[in-house]
């Protein structure tokens, strides 16, 4: 048996969230290939070569693969798995913005269901995944012959970056079926580690009032800590901060070391994206906000005099 | 241009779920349904295009028992000019579900279908892109933006790092983020209005779909729960605990 993990990367850098899809296929065991998709992406199949416990980097180095698009990749893929010498049992990817974006289709094209976002794996062929924003766990059995698979980063450590020794193996190209095209990305700069791999994480909300409040507030925090920084739904919605901010069942799912909530309520959909945080701050005025029946410490305060005070402190 | 609209009916987005004791799923008895939040906003992206004269007719579709006919009706109060439902009591999951859809854009040929992004119920995030796959056609998953021109469609999309926009020909399939719209409310004269537009009811069958579940589903249970921690005084508190106790910070 064998699984096909699929590689999330820019065309340089391998991203962290292989590593846990990596883990999530060791747990399910097997032989572990990853194909690196992408234009110029030599380095990433190098850098997928040394991940602790791959037999295989596949590697398809084409321009129409560079931007990732899901109808070029999702041809790709399936065109690897058919081919019977492959025998691949599972596919696998993190469940990132690609990964959510591509898997899909390839299990449709292979008509075969997916599971999406699994946190643990039962077997070979049943998996754990959270419904109703996490307020319940379903223990799912696939009966089809492929298993088609997003991972959810936080649910298994990242396997290690070094120590193997992969094979590397160029793969043909398929055609670029030209059905879309990158016009242009605006991707949030940032030297403060990602979201989904930072160990402290300062999160603020609508509580904040505004993005200047967001900024002036809580990046002197976040500097303080190295942390990363996420949102509410509210905050985004509201502009305080890009999208990419936003955590909860309908954006980011993270488990740092130390969250802090400021000014958020904890809505279902909020604590859907954090809950699993090691330790868990929560910073609101409110006394009732629902915040403080997930927080390990919570302080009932007004944030504009609080965070100043704890950033301060530390 | 036909813009078709899958509508989904789920438990409402405020409703507090309960697992039920024997394992199989969660309690729905009696528990207040409505349209999944994502597809309020597919249906208001429809109607916008349509007020833009770029779409001529808006036509909503739900997979599912017969009570998601309320869904069909709020989508068509909204603005839907008619609406399918492709009726069944098995458990449907998103590959039958884009099968179904897809035996209807294959007749119905619009040139856009706008799906939510995620159903808050399942929180499985592929019905869009396994019809897209099934028609062939390109997808734009994620859209916070949509901008209709010949033959295709630029679309700004939400990703992990950020916004990301592309061009996609069409037909195509397009599933909607957050900030995409802010859907409007139905008013008491287009609910009136809404009983009477059509709505035609088929069976998969018909279409025929084999919708048999691919996943069986071997046991629902409660994630562990979470104690409240503590309240503390003031912020040399949080620091001591956060220091000493729960050793977080250094
Ligand atoms: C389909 C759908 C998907 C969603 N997905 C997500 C998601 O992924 N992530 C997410 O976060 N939400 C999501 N939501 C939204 C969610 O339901 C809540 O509306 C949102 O989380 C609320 O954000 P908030 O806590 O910042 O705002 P509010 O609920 O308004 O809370 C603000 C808090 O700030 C406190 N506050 C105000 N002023 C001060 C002050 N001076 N000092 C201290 N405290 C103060 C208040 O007491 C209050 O508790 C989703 C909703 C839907 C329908
Ligand atoms: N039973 C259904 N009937 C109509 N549309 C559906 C159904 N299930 C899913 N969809 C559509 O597919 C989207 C994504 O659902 P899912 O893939 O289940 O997360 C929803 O937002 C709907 O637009």
């Amino acid at each position: 048996m064998s699984l096909l993990v699929i590689a999330e990367h820019d065309n340089a850098v391998l991203k962290t969230a292989t590593l846990n899809a990596v883990t999530a296929a060791a747990k399910i065991g097997g032989e572990i290939h990853i194909l690196v998709a992408g234009a110029g992406c030599g380095a990433v199949a190098e850098q997928a070569s040394k991940v602790a416990g791959v037999a295989k980097v596949r590697v398809a180095d084409a321009a129409h693969y560079g931007d990732q698009t899901a109808e070029n990749l999702a041809a790709l893929i399936v065109a690897v798995v058919a081919n019977p010498a492959s025998g691949y049992s599972h596919i696998i990817a993190a469940a990132t913005s690609n990964g959510k974006n591509t898997l899909p289709r390839v299990a449709a094209l292979l008509d075969v269901a997916q599971v999406s976002e699994i946190i643990s794996v039962v077997d070979a062929d049943t998996f754990v995944r959270p419904i109703y924003a996490g307020n319940a766990l379903a223990t799912v059995k696939s009966a089809d012959a492929t298993k088609v698979i997003t991972v959810r980063t936080t649910g298994f450590d990242a396997a290690a970056n070094s120590g193997g020794s992969a094979a590397i193996e160029a793969l043909a190209a398929g055609p670029d079926l030209g059905q879309s095209k990158l016009i242009g990305r605006e991707l949030t700069k940032s030297a403060r580690p990602e979201l989904g791999a930072a160990k402290i994480i300062v999160s603020g909300g609508r509580g904040l009032g505004s993005g200047e409040n967001y900024h002036k507030l809580l990046e002197p925090l976040a500097d303080k800590l190295g942390a990363a920084m996420g949102a509410s739904r509210a905050a985004v919605d509201a502009g305080f901060v890009p999208n990419d901010y936003q955590v909860g069942q309908t954006g980011k799912i993270v488990a740092p070391q130390l969250y802090f909530a400021i000014g958020i309520s904890g809505a279902i959909q909020h604590l859907a994206g954090m809950k699993d945080s090691k330790v868990i701050v929560a910073i609101n005025k409110d006394p009732d906000a629902p915040i403080f029946q997930v927080a390990d410490y919570g302080l009932v305060a007004d944030l504009f005099v609080a965070v100043p005070e704890l950033t301060a402190a530390l | 241009m036909k813009i078709l609209v899958p509508v989904k009916r789920v438990i409402d987005y405020n409703v507090k779920v309960r697992v039920k004791a024997d394992g199989t799923g969660v309690d729905l008895a009696n528990v207040k349904m409505s349209m999944n939040p994502f597809d309020e906003i597919a249906v208001e992206e429809a109607m916008r295009l349509k007020e833009a004269g770029k779409a001529t007719e808006v036509v909503a579709v739900s997979c599912g028992v017969t009570a998601c006919q309320e869904t069909l009706r709020t989508a068509m109060a909204i603005g839907a000019d008619r609406s399918i439902l492709v009726e069944t009591d098995v458990e449907l999951q998103p590959l039958a579900v884009a099968k179904l859809l897809a035996a209807v854009a294959k007749k119905e040929t619009p040139q856009l279908i706008i799906l939510g992004k995620q159903a808050i119920d399942d929180d499985a995030n592929q019905t869009g892109q396994m019809l897209a796959a099934l028609l062939g056609w390109s997808q734009a998953t994620f859209a916070s933006k949509v901008v209709i021109g010949e033959g295709k469609a630029t679309v700004t999309r939400e990703v992990d790092g950020g916004l990301e926009t592309i061009e996609i020909s069409l037909p195509a399939i397009v599933t909607t983020d957050l900030r995409l719209n802010e859907p409007r409310y139905a008013t008491l004269p287009n609910i009136m209005k809404a009983k009477k537009k059509p709505m035609e009811v088929v069976k998969p069958a018909d279409l025929g779909v084999d919708v048999a579940p691919r996943l069986a589903t071997v046991t629902v249970t409660e994630p562990p729960k979470r104690s409240a921690g503590i309240k503390v005084a003031d912020i040399a508190q949080l620091v001591d605990k956060l220091k000493n106790e729960a050793k977080v910070i250094a």
